[in-house]
């Protein structure tokens, strides 16, 4: 399965992290660190793979990432997947991305936080592969945002929480 | 950017991210961060706030919390956005509880409820948002709350809300295995879903299933080969391709399970043969996806049970993905040779040179690759280039964790492979040096047993050579800085062992550099506590050979700070050594005679050289022995407090009869000031205390027993090498394997080079330009590989019955002793000669030595291992505290000298010598080694390593063809 989808970007900003396996808060900062610290230090026309990323994961996680101008896209996974059928699926999330934001650039994954989750959600659940197809995938998010857009109304949030939970 | 405000962001959150995405260092990244949070935590409490706006909170709190800072003010208000009915809002309130909230926090179950509910929906982009949070949020408690609900949505009009479902479930069997093991057939069923998406989807959690239980599945091999027959014929929509390829992920996840069924099972495999081929036929290399797939038909080829025509299209996929400039393909091509490799050997050769590149390759991940592909085929004739390789690249790596794991590597094929020990011994130096805190430390008690048993033959000049020449190497390597502890002591111990034996050195040049050890790695007690046996024995040898002894005085200061120290290992050490010093040369010689680590000790384990002094003891009045169960442990402790101040019965109570297990004579580890250290007196002479001390030495010669489970794990076997083999820590998997590989391609002919050089020629052809240097780096690497069809069968049946009888016993005499044994005796006996033509073995009936040999190791560990000393390990010496600390702690110290190795010799003698001492023979005669190996089981042994060594590996080691890489 895989266990985490990260975006990072060439100065080791995390754009974008989902992770499929619960990992603490603390956790996630190392992990992105630590997988910012290996690709930086990989050189161009090198192959997208890396298998030993030491004990940070857990044993035979793989990683396979693609660098877009100023972006790292990263999916870490176990051996359940194909290394290269892992790379397209970069692409096919990258292809979404495109279509979505007519040539999607930094600013786009920047400014659009939500949306890239909707789309990410689309292709990726629970770790397992949803959805390969980028024109289905737009189909869906396209679906969500016309709906979301027509209920949308401004009204107002009931402020019911209970005084205890909101500190 | 005109997408910026799709989502209706506030100036605000854009001036955040620019804020943050210009901002110069962590510090005033956190800066911002920090005041954001201040801010949201007022804006978010404040009344009546729109819905948008606290959808914009909430994606920055998301926002935050992705930086790294905590959010958890916010998540209340992330879970009450759930509640909402607004479809934007709900699905903005579970991205973020999926994105907070684990599935064990107290907050779940706020949202339990409402997932419930969405799941119920009749907007069904509502239910797939709340599938969305069911796969991340519900734990093995929750399950039973939606389950009903998810396995109804099962049956959904819709496709995306069918696959999801199916996803969610599969999510449950990930968490809780069987809290849906009775719902596994829904599996079966989507299989059968009209839509290609859905039955796609159903191929993850089948995978699982499937290999984790294989033949409850066998059933479905024909459904995967026509499902995959269809998508391959392109039956399926056209909305189904990706890059003019037909659902190649479904293709993917159907090939990896087909891989699985029919591992290891011949009739599944036939059914899968055609469609397999017709993919790899039909598979278009031209793109990423199109590679990726013939990649996965590669492992599958190799999975299940081979089929020629398969490999050889398989091997011809390989030979494209090594050629390609792609890196990725490159490193798929090592990883899917790896794979082939096992199953035929051969298609290793034709790509060495691709091999090399890749090794050369500036690509960490291709190397590492590489390297993984070279431990997989190292054998005993390209072993030397491969370790070479290894620990130079282990040399130029920081990454600890990767140099553990290529150290150990190095040490496991030195340990297997080891042409001759010269070799082993330099190689395991370097290892040591440069990763010596990373190995395992039986690879340093491995080290130091080689050198002791040296070539485990007769040849003493080969062994004196091999150990002069590890004490020379020692001697220069010491002075090196930051060299690890488990080298020191090895370093400790074959300077105390052989530093003087060849009289090259000087005693006094020996002990004062190993006081420059302990001198220098004064906080190391192991180190320490190694250097002064190596002092005790140097001294020893010395007082033996009737040379007058001169302790340093930096040896002197070193020893009177042992008499002090905190440990009481090595005080007991300090005040061994001064009473060794004290006594005669008769004595000296008996307690540590010269060069004997190696030999086998017998242990009269019913002590019945006692039974004289016992009935002697008895007629005086002595109570008799009351075996331990038939008496209270308290009384116990009090009467041997009384028992050190004279002889009686009780003393023989304590461990003397325990844990009579072991079959095998053993040693029990007594040094001889023992008997001095009992009685409360530093300095008595040993001789008189002989009488009194017999009692108390019975204890604790008894004690030896109790300490024999401990001392299985450095002990020396008793055939030498072999132990290396049974001793390191491989998986069975990998050494079968390896095994396999190392009997077809044994037997490397002389005529094997220009073989190799053939091959190398042939690849010239096609590329003019190849270095020489990596020709030679190639023939060495494969040249040991051979085509087992040039050779007659015969004459493997003609070895047979030759080393048939010694087979069982010696195989284990095979692998690493190879290269050892024809250095030893370059002239075969004369019945052998026959054999001395290459010779073939085929691959199936030469793994069976193999696998006798594994058995045999099996059920000889145990038998074996107690069988000789050597030093005990760290933790078993606190677990002998702890053993011990209970029943007395005069045994407790008694035992901790047994930590020495070379404290054994004292052992053996001490503790046959008292008694023959006791008995009135009057002579300190050394009852000891009685060795075991009986000439004759002997003489097998070598003829059989003689005869796999002309049978099965004429030429192990080829001089020419390392001469350019070694040098």
């Amino acid at each position: 399965m895989i266990k985490a989808v990260m975006v990072i970007n060439g100065l080791g900003k995390p754009r974008l992290s989902k992770f499929y396996e619960f990992q603490p808060a603390e956790k996630q900062q190392e992990l992105i660190r630590h997988v910012y610290a290996v690709l930086s230090g990989r050189p161009d026309n090198v192959s997208n793979f890396i298998r030993s990323l030491g004990t940070v994961f857990g044993p035979d996680t793989r990683l396979v990432y693609k660098h877009y101008a100023t972006l790292y896209f990263v999916f870490l996974f176990d051996n359940s997947e194909n290394e290269l059928a892992m790379l397209d699926l970069i692409q096919v999330f990258v292809e979404t991305l495109d279509k979505c934001f007519k040539s999607v650039c930094e600013l786009d994954v920047v400014f659009n936080y939500s949306k890239m989750h909707t789309i990410l959600d689309e292709i990726i659940l629970g770790g397992q592969v949803l959805e390969t197809d980028s024109v289905e995938v737009m189909r869906a998010v396209e679906e969500i945002s016309k709906l979301e857009s027509t209920t949308s109304a401004g009204t107002m949030i009931n402020k019911s929480i209970p005084s205890w939970w909101a500190r | 950017m005109g997408s910026q405000g799709g989502f209706g962001q506030s100036k605000e959150f854009l001036d955040l991210i620019k804020s943050i995405g210009e901002a110069r260092s962590k510090a005033e990244e956190d800066r911002i961060v920090i005041n954001e949070i201040e801010i949201l935590k007022k804006r978010i409490i404040e009344p009546d706030i729109p819905k948008r706006k606290m959808k914009e909170y909430i994606m920055r709190l998301v926002y935050v919390e992705m930086l790294g800072h905590d959010a958890s003010f916010g998540y209340i208000h992330a879970v009450k956005m759930t509640h909402d009915d607004n479809l934007h809002s709900k699905r903005t309130g579970y991205l973020a509880v999926t994105l907070f909230l684990n599935e064990d926090h107290d907050l779940i179950i706020l949202i339990v409820n409402t997932i419930q509910k969405d799941l119920k929906s009749d907007n069904y982009l509502v239910v797939c948002a709340a599938l969305n949070a069911v796969c991340k949020l519900i734990n093995e408690e929750t399950i039973p709350a939606v389950l009903p609900q998810v396995v109804d949505l099962l049956g959904h009009s819709k496709e995306a809300v069918r696959k999801k479902a199916v996803m969610a479930l599969h999510r449950f069997h990930q968490k809780s295995p069987s809290s849906v093991n009775h719902l596994v057939s829904n599996f079966r069923k989507r299989l059968c879903d009209n839509d290609p998406g859905v039955m796609g989807s159903t191929l993850c959690p089948l995978y699982d299933l499937i290999s984790e239980d294989v033949n409850s599945y066998k059933d479905l091999v024909v459904s995967f080969v026509s499902i995959l027959k269809q998508v391959a014929e392109r039956r399926l929509p056209k909305s189904y391709d990706y890059h003019q390829m037909p659902a190649p992920f479904i293709q993917i996840k159907l090939l990896k399970i087909l891989a699985l069924l029919g591992s290891g099972d011949k009739k599944a495999s036939e059914q899968m043969y055609t469609i397999v081929g017709d993919i790899m036929r039909k598979s278009d290399s031209s793109s990423n996806i199109g590679n990726a797939i013939l990649y996965e038909c590669i492992c599958c080829v190799s999975s299940i049970h081979p089929n020629p025509k398969l490999l050889e299209s398989a091997a011809e996929a390989v030979a494209k993905f090594l050629k390609n400039d792609s890196h990725n393909l490159k490193y798929l091509g090592i990883d899917a040779l790896g794979r082939l490799i096992k199953i035929s050997a051969e298609i290793a050769e034709q790509h060495q040179l691709a091999v090399i590149d890749c090794l050369e390759d500036p690509d960490d991940t291709l190397k590492r690759k590489t390297f993984e592909l070279l431990y997989k085929m190292t054998k005993p004739s390209n072993v030397e280039v491969i370790v070479d390789r290894m620990i130079d690249y282990m040399m130029s790596i920081n990454d600890n964790h990767y140099k553990t794991e290529i150290a150990s590597r190095c040490v496991e094929l030195a340990e297997q492979f080891a042409p001759s020990n010269q070799w082993f011994i330099q190689t395991m130096n370097k290892v040591f040096e440069h990763a010596g805190d990373l190995v395992n430390l039986k690879v340093a008690h491995n080290l130091m047993r080689l050198i002791a048993e040296g070539f485990g033959e007769e040849d003493e000049t080969a062994d004196s050579q091999l150990r002069s020449s590890a004490v020379e190497s020692y001697l220069r390597i010491m002075g090196e800085p930051k060299l690890p502890s488990a080298f020191l002591q090895v370093i400790c111990w074959v300077l105390g062992e052989y530093g003087t034996a060849d009289g090259k050195y000087s005693a006094s040049y020996i002990t004062g550099k190993i006081s420059d050890i302990a001198e220098a790695h004064s906080t190391d007690d192991m180190v320490k506590g190694y250097a002064v046996s190596a002092l005790m024995k140097v001294y020893s040898f010395e007082i033996a050979a009737g040379r007058k002894v001169d302790m340093l005085p930096e040896c002197q200061s070193f020893i009177e700070e042992l008499l002090a120290s905190n440990s009481t290992d090595l005080q007991q050490r300090a005040y061994e050594l001064q009473s060794v010093v004290g006594l005669d040369a008769r004595a000296v010689e008996s307690i540590i005679p010269m060069d004997a680590s190696c030999e086998d000790i017998e242990v009269d384990r019913e002590l019945s050289f006692l039974n004289g002094y016992v009935q002697e003891s008895l007629n005086k009045g002595a109570q008799p022995y009351i075996p331990e169960n038939e008496r209270s442990g308290a009384s116990s402790i009090s009467n041997f407090r009384i028992e050190h101040h004279g002889p009686s019965g009780h003393s023989l109570r304590f461990e003397a009869y325990e844990l009579p297990k072991p079959s095998v004579p053993s040693r029990p580890p007594v040094p001889p000031v023992s008997a001095a250290e009992l009685v409360p007196v530093p300095e008595p002479t040993y001789h008189t205390q002989f009488h009194e001390a017999v009692a108390p030495k019975l204890s604790v010669s008894g004690t030896g027993s109790s300490e024999i489970k401990l001392r299985l794990d450095g002990v020396q076997k008793k055939w030498g090498k072999q132990t290396y083999s049974s001793s390191s820590p491989s998986t069975s998997d990998s050494d079968i394997h390896k095994t396999q590989n190392g009997a077809t391609k044994r037997d490397v002919p002389s005529s094997l080079s220009s073989k190799a050089r053939d091959v190398s020629y042939d690849s010239r052809k096609q590329q003019e330009d190849v270095d020489p240097e990596k020709q030679k780096l190639a023939a060495s690497l494969f040249g040991g590989a051979s085509k087992p069809e040039k050779r007659p069968p015969a004459s493997h049946k003609a070895s047979r019955p030759n080393s048939h009888a010694a087979d069982k016993s010696n195989a284990e005499k095979s692998g690493p002793s190879d290269g050892g044994a024809v250095k030893a005796s370059p002239q075969p006996p004369p019945d052998l000669l026959d054999l001395g033509e290459p010779t073939s073995i085929s691959n199936a009936t030469s793994v069976d030595p193999f696998k006798q040999l594994e058995g045999l190791l099996d059920s000889n560990e145990g038998t074996i291992a107690p069988g000789s000393s050597s030093s005990t390990k760290a933790p078993d010496l606190m677990s002998l505290y702890g053993d011990t600390s209970l029943s007395g702690q005069n045994i407790g110290t008694a035992n901790l000298l047994s930590t020495g190795s070379s404290d054994a010799n004292l052992i053996s003698d001490v503790s046959h010598a008292p008694d023959r001492n006791g008995h009135g023979t009057g002579s300190a005669v050394t009852l000891s080694t009685p060795l075991s190996k009986g000439p004759n089981t002997k003489d097998a042994l070598e003829k059989d390593a003689l005869v796999r060594q002309m049978g099965v590996n004429p030429t192990s080691q080829n001089p020419n063809l390392f001469k350019d890489l070694l040098g």
